[in-house]
């Protein structure tokens, strides 16, 4: 790409059609930027409206009225003229070191679509990249027929596909629940829901009560719950979790009040929560700290969503989870400081025009110091015990990782040499949280001082076919090979 | 184990959306817009492959690409994330056992 490829160069990079993303690319574009909206998935939604253009479930109670608000995005997306390229994934974001000898350094963007790869130029980046559930190892986890509560929800928003055999749900927080509640609708099968939630987090929320009494998502919440309670047996203070079987889940063990309890099992589905999909920006090189609140890593923005990175924000639950309403208005605001940034909008104007985009982004968010607390994963999940799996891809335990700390690796970095850990293909995505709390524990130190995975594009695995058929000029060579 | 809800084995539409693959050279049928990780599991596959490092079986865990178990061979080309890629009509799709092999 030596001379300018209008087809290659944007104003602004979107990454993400989620809510966040949607409403940034949108925003943008339709004040005369020129936007490219990029997303691996085959569909804009992201995780909440997965498929919300094409869902074969029609029975619209099933997937509920917060579901379908996702089409609303769609047509604002489409009149902004946005370019849109679904089934796209980005691997890298870099800023070449040396100009192209004009004075500008634009981002460059390493992407993969139908199999080939290829770089954009673009003068602003928002990160978009939403959450991923909170891994939740427990002796067993990797069986299949063990799947996470947000991976069955996906396979009933695209595929209308709902558990058949003895189904067990397990763990805590809003979107174990969400998911019971939609199962209902739709008449699935659920024989058990076993509800991690540590008695004590009640005393830590009380004082946080008021503020999600104010909540809009108060009335929806506890009608779901309620809903779910009287209709499916909810066994409550579990402390313990195991999934047993021979290369299939065939039962799930849990301790509740000291005894051991056994339930037969074709489909386990585990939730504690979810966690910003922080890789993107952290191997981009956005600086990030540890959130005792949520107990998640979370990239540092300020009140725009502007990173430590020059020309690159992050909208949404990749910058800290606030919930798909929040992620929307986080969207608006990130773009108007892009046009801000670009020369688009003069300051009042960014200013102005996100006064009633503060005020729906402060109310979408009341009441989440309260969820957060209430659903704070017990430690004996977020910390397991010897002989549980926390690194699926290379099959590294807690008891390996404890013995690593004894021989002196302070951190998830020192991890990967020691271990392999965090080396397969999910870079880290799966075991990252767990190797910072259960380093943490056994050092005895706070998980900010252990620190996390430093990442490095690409992101995600890409063939090294695709790599080689990249027009290479010196600035692309060093966006990949020396960031 | 999973199931296709009623509604859209009934719809006027259900025809028309199915899709014939193989799994392992076994006729399978699935449904348009299913990734190759959800058709698997519409046809009762719980298993994906086995892993290099033990030999143990994996399947779909995360459905978003993130956890890469639910790696298959599609088509010929192994490691292919299944619940990134659509299934569609004579696709050919192997379980993976152990590392992808040589050439593929
Ligand atoms: C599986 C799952 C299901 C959920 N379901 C619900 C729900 O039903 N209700 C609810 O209120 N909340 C749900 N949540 C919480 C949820 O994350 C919402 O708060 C909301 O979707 C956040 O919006 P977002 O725009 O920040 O990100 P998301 O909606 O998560 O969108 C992020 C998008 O970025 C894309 N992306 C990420 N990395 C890359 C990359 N490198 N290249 C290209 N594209 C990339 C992803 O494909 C995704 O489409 C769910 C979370 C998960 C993980
Ligand atoms: S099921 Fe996790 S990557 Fe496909």
């Amino acid at each position: 790409m030596s001379a300018p490829n209008p087809k290659f160069d944007f104003d602004i990079a979107v990454v993400g059609s989620g809510p966040a993303g949607l409403a940034a690319a949108a925003l943008a574009a339709s004040k005369g930027a020129s936007v490219v909206l990029l997303d691996e998935q085959a569909e804009p939604g992201g995780q909440i409206y997965r498929a919300v253009t094409e869902t074969p479930v029609r029975d619209r109670k099933v997937l509920g009225p917060d579901y379908w608000h996702g089409a609303e995005l769609l047509g604002p997306l489409r009149d902004s003229g946005a370019v849109h390229w679904p089934g796209t994934t980005v691997w890298s974001v870099a800023r070449p070191r040396e100009d192209a000898g004009d004075g500008h350094r634009p981002i460059q963007i390493g992407l993969s679509r139908n199999g080939s790869a290829a770089m954009l130029t673009v003068r602003h980046v928002i990160l978009a990249t939403g959450a991923l559930e909170r891994p939740f190892p427990i002796p067993g986890w990797t069986l299949p027929g063990v799947l996470g509560a947000g991976a069955a929800q996906v396979l009933l928003k695209t595929s209308g596909l709902v558990p058949s055999g003895a189904t067990v749900m397990a763990g805590s927080g809003p979107l174990l629940w969400l998911l019971a509640w939609q199962y209902l609708q739709a008449g699935a099968r659920i024989d058990a829901i076993l509800d991690t939630t540590p008695k004590q987090n009640w005393r830590a929320a009380l004082p946080l009560l008021p503020g999600f009494l104010r909540s809009p998502y108060l009335g929806k919440g506890m009608k779901l719950m309620l809903d779910v309670r009287r209709k499916l047996t909810v066994i409550g203070n579990v402390t313990a979790l195991r999934a047993e079987g021979d290369g299939a889940l065939k039962s799930v063990v849990y301790t509740r009040n000291g005894t051991e309890h056994r339930l037969p099992a074709d489909t386990l589905l585990l939730h504690q929560g979810v966690i910003p999909n922080l890789n993107l920006a952290n191997a981009t090189g956005c600086a990030q700290r540890w959130d005792g609140q949520q107990r998640c890593w979370r990239p540092t923005t300020d009140d725009w969503g502007a990173t430590s990175v020059e020309g690159v924000s992050l909208a949404g639950d990749g910058a800290g989870i606030g919930g798909a309403r929040a992620a929307e208005e986080a969207g608006r605001l990130a773009a108007l400081d892009a046009l801000h940034r670009l020369g688009r909008i003069g300051r009042e104007q960014r200013d102005q025009s996100a006064v009633p985009v503060r005020t729906a982004l402060d109310r979408a968010l009341t009441g989440r110091a309260f969820l957060d607390t209430l659903y704070t994963p017990a430690e004996a999940f977020r910390v397991p015990a010897d002989d549980t799996i926390v690194c699926r891809c290379e099959e590294i335990t807690a008891g390996a990782v404890r013995e690593a700390v004894r021989l002196g690796c302070s951190g998830p970095n020192q991890a990967k040499s020691f271990l392999r850990c965090g080396m397969g293909p999910c870079q880290g995505r799966l075991c990252g949280p767990t190797v910072t709390e259960v380093i943490a524990a056994e050092r005895g130190v706070s998980p900010a001082e252990v620190g996390y995975y430093r990442l490095r594009p690409p992101v995600k695995p890409i063939t090294l076919a695709e790599l080689a058929a990249l027009p290479k000029t010196a600035a692309d060579i060093d966006a990949v090979f020396k960031h | 184990m999973f199931r296709r809800l009623p509604e859209i084995e009934t719809a006027p539409n259900a025809a028309a959306q199915a899709v014939a693959f193989t799994i392992d050279g076994r006729p399978a049928s699935a449904r348009a817009g299913d990734s190759v990780a959800a058709a698997l599991l519409a046809n009762g596959v719980t298993a994906c492959r086995n892993t290099p490092v033990s030999g143990a079986a994996r399947g779909p865990y995360c459905m978003m690409g993130v956890c890469f178990d639910c790696l298959v061979t599609i088509d010929g080309t192994g490691n292919r994330q299944g619940c990134q890629v659509r299934v569609a009509p004579g696709m050919a799709v192997e379980t993976q056992n152990g590392k992808r092999e040589v050439e593929r």
